[in-house]
């Protein structure tokens, strides 16, 4: 069970927040120029990191807002969380 | 290696089972190999096994990190079955489950294959639905499958709580009778057996660093035991797939997340089938120990962690204990969890990659230990011929690209 710092409420339990997949993966900006290799790199490639990995959650049973989180995906320990739009902060990296 | 047999078995009875011989070699890596095979789990060992056997293709070597069957072979919940309803899926798993059902004797090994059936449950018109056009889909490829009422299914497990009063009140049920469970080490260690006997180099706690090419070709990998040339190189690691592609240049649509299961302390037999729920989360059976075998859902998070988060047991056993209140009081014993590489059509990729002469098996997720022996006849006919066998072809890693899902995520969902 992890104990998530929602930048809104505070620390809660892991069970009342989902999570949402990779962060910071534009939708692109002309998606008819798009091929169909970028599509598909679009909707279905993803880092799958094993280390620092950002993240998009969302806090479903308690404010409902989203937010990213870094967190190491071999040790679960949570590096950052920080508000949507934000940049991952320093230290911190993709 | 000699043949295990009664008389085997008597003559090493003789001087106290002191004098049997080692399964399989442990040799140093050699410089060069025509294949290498990344990782010693059962699919990667069936891929050995059935490139020598099928193909006699033996200049081959596995390279393991950790152990043989130590990674998801030995972490399932070893329920075999192949009621899958797209036509590439079954076609694939029903293969798998024809090789499972010859698999002692091809081996010599007793993988203990028990065909004690594989249960469905609907707890809702819109899951009895699904169920009936799932079995309808099973019949037309020629797989087993029925369907049962409430008062079949009640007949069939007696244990199971049939009351119309619970929260999710069971409906019906689908029944695939040749499904069951096996041994999942012995299907690692008869496949490893049977593999080092023509010829195969099994290296384990050897670990790939990285993986070498030039001009977009394959040359070799580089180990925790020195550089291998290869002429082929096939990637079997499951969860950790994503790493190898990044170390070959190249990404996957593939997302790790753990998957736990447990087991209970052992009671005496009291469920001789598998009890699958979709809706109410949770899958059962009893080994021959005695031990329940229960498992459900993945964790709700990416992660490398081979443990998981309590509350998804506490969820799996709330379910448990609906479907079968005679469990309530049973005490768990062991809780583990494995890496499982899911895609996100719920369904394997299995043939080329962008590298020429670099081959990947991944993508199994929750669901690979039914496959294992199917998956390695396909591979092993990708890897010798360098094209897919048609039973794979669907499964390649350029349906991303064209559309071409197979999606199973019915069949698959928790029970898969």
């Amino acid at each position: 069970m992890l104990l998530i710092p929602c930048p809104y409420c505070g620390e809660r339990e892991d069970s009342e927040f989902h999570q949402g997949g990779e962060a910071h993966i534009e939708r692109p900006k002309d998606p008819d120029a798009l091929s169909d290799a970028e599509w598909a790199d679009y909707l279905f490639l993803r880092d799958n990191k094993k280390g620092v990995y950002l993240e998009r959650w969302v806090h479903r049973h308690g404010c409902r807002r989203w937010f990213n989180m870094a967190r190491d995906t071999a040790t679960n320990e949570i590096k950052a969380v920080y508000k949507m739009g934000a940049k991952p902060p320093k230290g911190v990296t993709k | 290696m000699g043949n295990y047999s009664i008389f085997s078995l008597i003559k090493n009875a003789l001087d106290y089972h002191e004098g049997w011989p080692k399964a399989w070699r442990s040799p140093e890596p050699q410089a060069e190999y025509d294949v290498v095979i990344v990782g010693g789990g059962g699919h990667g060992l069936a891929t050995a096994y059935y490139l020598a056997k099928e193909h006699g293709i033996t200049n081959v070597a596995v390279i393991e990190k950790g152990w043989l069957g130590g990674g998801n072979t030995g972490r399932n919940t070893t329920i075999i079955r192949s009621n899958y309803l797209w036509d590439e899926s079954a076609a694939i798993y029903e293969k798998s489950l024809q090789l499972y059902e010859g698999l002692s004797q091809e081996l010599n090994f007793n993988i203990m294959l028990s065909q004690r059936g594989v249960l469905n449950l609907a707890h809702s018109l819109h899951d009895m639905r699904e169920l009936q056009r799932r079995v309808s889909a099973n019949l037309m490829n020629g797989i087993d499958s029925e369907i049962l009422t409430t008062a079949q299914v009640k007949d069939f497990v007696p244990i199971i709580n049939d009351s119309p009063k619970s929260r999710y009140p069971i409906m019906g049920g689908s029944l695939q009778r040749r499904a069951g469970t096996a041994r999942h080490d012995a299907i690692a260690w008869g496949f490893a057996r049977g593999a080092d006997a023509l010829g195969v180099d099994i290296i384990q706690q050897c670990e790939v660093t990285g993986i070498k090419q030039s001009r977009g070709k394959i040359t070799g990998i580089d180990t925790t035991k020195g550089p291998i040339k290869a002429k082929k190189v096939a990637l079997v690691v499951s969860g950790h797939s994503s790493m190898l592609a990044g170390m070959a240049g190249f990404r996957l649509p593939v997302n790790s997340y753990p998957l736990q299961a447990l087991v209970s302390e052992p009671v005496k037999p009291v469920l001789d089938t598998v009890v699958m729920s979709n809706a109410v989360h949770v899958y059962v059976s009893q080994s021959d120990k005695g031990e329940l075998v229960i498992g459900a859902g993945i964790d709700g998070y990416h992660g490398y962690t081979q443990r998981g988060s309590l509350h998804v047991i506490e969820g799996q056993l709330g379910a448990l204990c609906e479907l079968f209140p005679i469990f309530s009081r049973l005490r768990m014993m062991r809780q583990w969890g494995g890496i499982v590489d899911t895609c996100p059509d719920a369904s394997p990729i299995v043939g080329k990659t962008p590298v020429d002469g670099l081959f990947i098996n991944c993508g199994w997720g929750t669901g690979g230990f039914k496959a294992t022996p199917g998956s390695g006849w396909v591979f092993a006919h990708t890897l010798a011929n360098g094209e897919p066998h048609p039973l794979n072809a669907p499964f390649a890693l350029d349906r991303f690209t064209s559309g071409l899902l197979i999606d199973e995520h019915g069949a698959a969902a928790v029970a898969h």
